[in-house]
């Protein structure tokens, strides 16, 4: 807790000064089970992205190009949304 | 300087809103400060105030467009009594716990059941630990000068905390009394241009009010509205300071009546002081070293100063006006007798619960207060730590 500030240097009432710092609070650490991403597979469809409940896919030129694992819990909703003739993400147990 | 005027405490208190003139007001009119808000809202509607009316569907609502409005910047009051604080109750620890310097005018009546719409304290000592300042009035001029003394109160950078401001249902609220209302100016330049502190409408510098806030920084918070509420007793003497200067009324953290040389003394809340002045100048007439200690501010608690100017009485009564129902005495006892454990020399106290519901209390109760209290000084023995008075038997 050493680089959390006192109570002094503290914004009143509790107010934060910066927008959209929330990214900064990493949650992947909830996760028991971790989406894996088979490029070869993937038709870059992107119902994962509109699925996620969090923001935890990252497209980019509109691509499905992985996750955010900082994010991402874990919850499997992309790997039950990738169409079944797809299947281009597997859930894979954490600390294996 | 001001004109002399013939008012309810209610309406004093509905002028001190008007020269304010708060940028919202959101209420749910309750009695017996209703009239506040039927006053206030003429103003409103006579354009002036620029004051925006938020007629709430609760208190709870009230209570949370104020903060709201607070949060967005703005200058923000409110009325309420009783069950009305009571449903605020929730929305006062956000007020508090968000800096919000929101003051609300209070008209302390009882709490039910049994319903009962008359004065006593017990509205606000349910409030006393949600983090607002709580000042009383024993009269409508104090009602008046504290509800303009708030606004300063709650606003300075140290403090930035909410503040209510007391005065008895009825017996003050409803009461004409001769008093001094101030000129609309010397008001407006006493409580000053508000500046916000951070707020939700300064949209070039985006921020977020209410957070989680866990283990990790809940207490670091807590600790700084704590700073705030000891910040706060300076403020309230250096506000009082300079209302003096400006319009002559003195005011501190408790009124000391005739208690410099005094045997026997009684604490009371509210107007019941002034029914206990008049005993004291009897008594003293009659040689009985008698004096009162009035608290003004109970919430920050002055309790140093309480101690010092109690430390010599031999005898002290608390009065108290509700009962937190602990079966040891009201409210106000614990904390007084505490403020006296550490002084040398400590004056013998006890409790009396009076007047709950508006029930009168008389002369001859307080005489009779101030007889115990000289036995008590010249026996050394309680017979009876605390009891209600005022009550049939």
């Amino acid at each position: 807790m050493s680089n959390l500030k006192n109570w002094k240097e503290l914004t009143p009432g509790a107010v934060i000064e910066e927008a959209g710092n929330a990214a900064e609070y990493v949650t992947g650490g909830w996760r028991t089970y971790r989406p894996v991403l088979d490029e070869e597979k993937c038709i870059h469809c992107l119902t994962c992205w509109i699925s996620c409940p969090d923001t935890a896919v990252i497209v980019r030129d509109e691509k499905m190009t992985g996750f955010d694992y900082d994010h991402c819990k874990g919850c499997g909703v992309c790997a039950d949304v990738c169409p079944k003739k797809v299947q281009a993400i597997s859930m894979e147990q954490e600390g294996k | 300087m001001g004109q002399r005027v013939a008012m309810t405490g209610n309406i004093a208190v509905a002028n001190a809103m008007r020269q304010i003139n708060p940028d919202v007001c959101a209420a749910y009119p309750i009695t017996p400060s209703t009239e506040i808000m039927q006053q206030f809202s003429s103003f409103v509607a006579d354009g002036l105030v620029k004051t925006v009316l938020v007629p709430a569907e609760s208190e709870h609502s009230a209570m949370s467009a104020c903060i709201g409005a607070a949060g967005a910047g703005g200058r923000v009051m409110t009325a309420t009594s009783s069950q009305g604080l009571a449903l605020m109750w929730e929305m006062l620890f956000i007020a508090a716990g968000n800096r919000l310097p929101i003051v609300l005018a209070m008209a302390n009546r009882a709490l039910s059941a049994p319903i009962n719409i008359h004065g006593d304290t017990s509205d606000a000592m349910g409030a006393r630990d949600s983090g607002w300042i709580q000042i009383f009035s024993e009269n409508a001029q104090e009602a008046y000068d504290n509800l303009i003394q708030a606004v300063r109160i709650a606003e300075h950078l140290d403090v930035r905390l909410p503040v209510m401001v007391g005065m008895d249902g009825f017996i003050i609220s409803h009461s004409i009394e001769s008093m001094e209302l101030l000129e609309d100016e010397a008001v407006r330049d006493f409580v000053g241009e508000y500046i916000p502190n951070r707020p939700l409408l300064d949209i070039q510098n985006p921020r977020t009010y209410g957070p989680l806030d866990l283990q990790d920084y809940y207490i670091e918070h807590k600790r700084q509205e704590y700073e705030a509420m000891k910040n706060a007793k300076s403020v309230i003497l250096e506000v009082a300071r300079d209302f003096s200067d400006r319009f002559g009324r003195e005011y501190g953290l408790f009124e000391s009546y005739r208690l410099d040389d005094a045997e026997v003394a009684i604490v009371v809340l509210n107007s019941a002081a002034g029914t206990v002045k008049t005993v004291i100048d009897a008594l003293r007439a009659d040689g009985v070293k008698a004096g009162l200690l009035k608290p003004r501010i109970f919430r920050p608690f002055p309790a140093d100063e309480i101690a010092a100017a109690l430390s010599g009485v031999k005898a002290v009564c608390v009065m108290d006006r509700a009962d937190g129902v602990n079966a040891v005495g009201g409210p106000l006892f614990p904390e007084f007798r505490s403020a006296l454990y550490d002084s040398n020399p400590r004056p013998m106290m006890i409790n009396k619960v009076f007047g709950l519901g508006g029930r009168d209390l008389g002369l001859h109760h307080v005489r009779e207060v101030f007889a115990e209290l000289q036995t008590i000084a010249e026996t050394g023995k309680i017979e009876t730590l605390a009891e209600y008075i005022t009550v049939r038997n």
